[in-house]
């Protein structure tokens, strides 16, 4: 009963490390032993972590060349609509759909909308803006964005049990292993 | 590794060995949260806001009276304005040339200078942005160059450069915006959490947007940021190709020529990084960053703005050439109207400026000596916007009928305007160092020698994990 109520209030454990390279290595322990759900929390990206953790590549590169074709695609048929059907004028003759002139604002907005793809994409697939998270409330946290490397493995994870993962965790090498409060 | 082998062939390190993560970042934010302001900040930021409330009353009048309190007149109608803004755009390009061609090239000297000269940029374009738009005839309707849909069922002349610039110029602004922002996340989450004061934490907090540095982010993050590089390096040459189209797709004579997108991309990245030495080297003196904005940083600085003012001199050699060379009467009297006409004084002290001055750089002598170096870059500085003024002014005042010749004066208020732009820029840039992190710390921590050993791509040490049991 006891256990089960520490599970209800408990979020995750969070492991410390002083060393980049012990918290690559706990990562790939932890995966190994067959934890999923966790979470690594680094004050800057390090090469190598997100193959221990077992990511995925991220699909943004592929959201980014749908918006930046949907601005271009936007942009020539603005100007094309524009110059050819709701207002054609002409000019010395020239063709009405003169495209070579159209392609400097379809290369801007193309770069606009990829670009804005790029960033608002990330920003969502990350879900931020997120005004509060649990993991801030472990003491030590703070450091996690100067010089402390993070390991959390979360309550959700099938393989969870407090104690048992608490001690898997401080055999890693962890300097800390501390409770998340939800 | 020893000490040798990390500074390289190539001399000064990129960041002084003695550093840790945690030294970088409480150096760092030390700047923005808890050193006293320093004098400097306070006379500067001063003087700067004085200039910019110049520029207020110089635009408030113009708006009041309209263009006639400038110089220009019926041959001259492109001057002060179009001149300041080429020159601020140009100014604005070292910084996304640092930010994005210098990170896919992986030059790592870059990243002690890259949020300041992004800042730069941001700045430079904020001040661009105002030259169009004031010299409009009437600037209350500065929106019609937008495409939307309206009663007059008019739309903007998509053939014109004018309206490619539109276009150009709020890309490059709002990709500067963006990539300067997102660069900085992590580091407003630095000091969300190292900030003591309650203000600033809620100011931080904020703009940090809850980031927690999660390896998940990080590793979205850094592919966002890769691909906004990406994006910001064609993006950048374009700008400044389609500003000289401006010039280039008219027919004036001194204009109208196939040498102006390169020769002005090189003129701004010229300009551009003359104006980052002319920023950094009294910065890092002020702040003892010396450490982190090295002799390297200066002297890689040097040798780019060598390089491009090399390039900048064979555009200045093919224009005389080609005058030449074309038999048109009206190219070759441009160049010598340039040389020998009334306003030949400001064509030789372009050339002194852009042409003879980078040559010292030649020496090591003179990239090593900081002083030395903000002297050039001064000069350099000068010299693109006499360029610029060469352009413009010089081949309108005389081009084809002499019945329709004249000449330009500039008039106070068009000095007012510049220098206010000036002091506009200074003042953001002193509230920029601050209040914002000037030196990106994330990317720091990555050059500090405990993070060497981690390499590209980092094999997981398996003495730590041995100690690990099974589950």
């Amino acid at each position: 009963m006891r256990v089960e109520e520490e599970r209800g209030r408990t979020w995750g454990l969070l492991a410390e490390f002083e060393r980049p390279e012990e918290l690559v290595a706990a990562a790939q322990r932890a995966r190994e032993a067959g934890y999923r759900r966790m979470d690594a929390y680094t004050p800057f990206p390090i090469h190598g972590l997100s193959d221990a953790m077992g990511f995925r590549p991220t699909k943004l590169p592929l959201v980014v060349l749908a918006g930046g074709i949907i601005g271009g695609a936007a942009a020539l048929g603005m100007m094309w609509y524009s110059a050819t059907i709701h207002y054609p004028l002409n000019v010395a003759g020239k063709p009405f759909a003169s495209w070579p002139m159209f392609i400097p604002i379809t290369f801007e907005l193309t770069v606009l909308c990829a670009a804005l793809t790029a960033v608002f994409g990330m920003l969502g697939m990350n879900g931020l803006p997120m005004p509060y998270h649990p993991v801030f409330n472990a003491p030590r946290f703070a450091f996690a964005s100067r010089d402390r490397f993070f390991l959390c493995v979360e309550a959700t994870d099938p393989k969870f049990d407090i104690e048992m993962t608490r001690g898997f965790l401080s055999g890693l090498g962890a300097k800390e292993v501390v409770a998340v409060e939800e | 590794m020893s000490d040798a082998a990390r500074r390289g062939r190539s001399g000064p390190p990129v960041i002084e060995p003695v550093h840790t993560y945690a030294s970088v970042t409480d150096k760092i934010s030390s700047i923005v949260l808890s050193r006293r302001t320093p004098l400097f900040w306070i006379v500067g930021f001063f003087l700067s806001f004085l200039l910019a409330m110049g520029l207020l009353v110089a635009v408030s009048y113009l708006f009041a009276k309209g263009l006639g309190i400038w110089g220009i007149n019926q041959p001259v109608e492109w001057a002060f304005d179009i001149i300041n803004f080429v020159w601020w755009i140009g100014i604005g390009h070292a910084g996304t040339l640092i930010s994005a061609i210098l990170l896919l090239l992986r030059q790592e000297w870059r990243t002690s200078i890259n949020r300041f000269a992004e800042a730069m940029t941001l700045f430079a374009v904020a001040c661009a942005g105002i030259f169009p738009i004031i010299h409009l005839g009437r600037p209350w309707l500065a929106y019609w160059l937008l495409p939307y849909p309206n009663t007059m069922a008019l739309w903007p002349q998509w053939r014109s450069p004018l309206v490619w610039d539109v276009f150009a110029i709020s890309t490059y602004a709002t990709v500067s915006l963006l990539f300067w922002f997102v660069g900085m996340i992590p580091d407003l989450a630095t000091l969300r959490d190292r900030a003591r004061r309650k203000g600033f934490q809620i100011f931080y907090g904020m703009l940090a947007m809850g980031w927690r540095g999660s390896a998940l982010h990080w590793h979205r993050y850094e592919m966002a940021y890769l691909l906004l590089a990406g994006l910001a390096t064609p993006l950048v040459i374009s700008v400044h190709t389609i500003v000289s189209f401006d010039f280039a797709v008219g027919i004036t004579p001194g204009w109208h020529s196939t040498i102006f997108p390169p020769y002005f991309v090189a003129g701004a990245i010229y300009a551009g990084f003359a104006m980052v030495l002319l920023l950094s080297i009294p910065l890092r003196k002020v702040y003892g960053l010396e450490d982190f904005i090295t002799m390297r940083h200066l002297q890689n600085m040097a040798k780019i703005m060598l390089a491009t003012g090399l390039v900048v001199g064979y555009g200045y050699v093919m224009e005389a050439f080609f005058a030449w060379y074309s038999a048109n009467p009206y190219e070759t009297y441009m160049m010598t109207n340039r040389m020998r006409g009334p306003y030949a004084p400001v064509y030789w002290a372009l050339m002194l400026c852009n042409i003879v001055a980078p040559q010292f750089l030649w020496f090591k002598r003179v990239r090593s000596t900081p002083l030395a170096l903000w002297v050039i870059a001064l000069i350099v500085s000068i010299g693109m916007w006499l360029e610029r003024f060469v352009i413009i002014v010089v081949s309108l005042h005389r081009d084809f009928l002499p019945s329709s010749w004249g000449m330009y004066r500039p008039t106070g208020w068009d000095f007012t305007t510049f220098f206010g732009t000036i002091g506009l820029f200074l003042a953001l840039l002193f509230l920029f160092i601050r209040f914002l992190p000037m030196i990106s710390i994330f990317e720091m921590r990555t050059l500090v020698p405990d993070a060497k050993p981690l390499g590209k791509e980092a094999v997981p040490d398996d003495s730590v994990a041995d100690h690990a049991e099974p589950a």
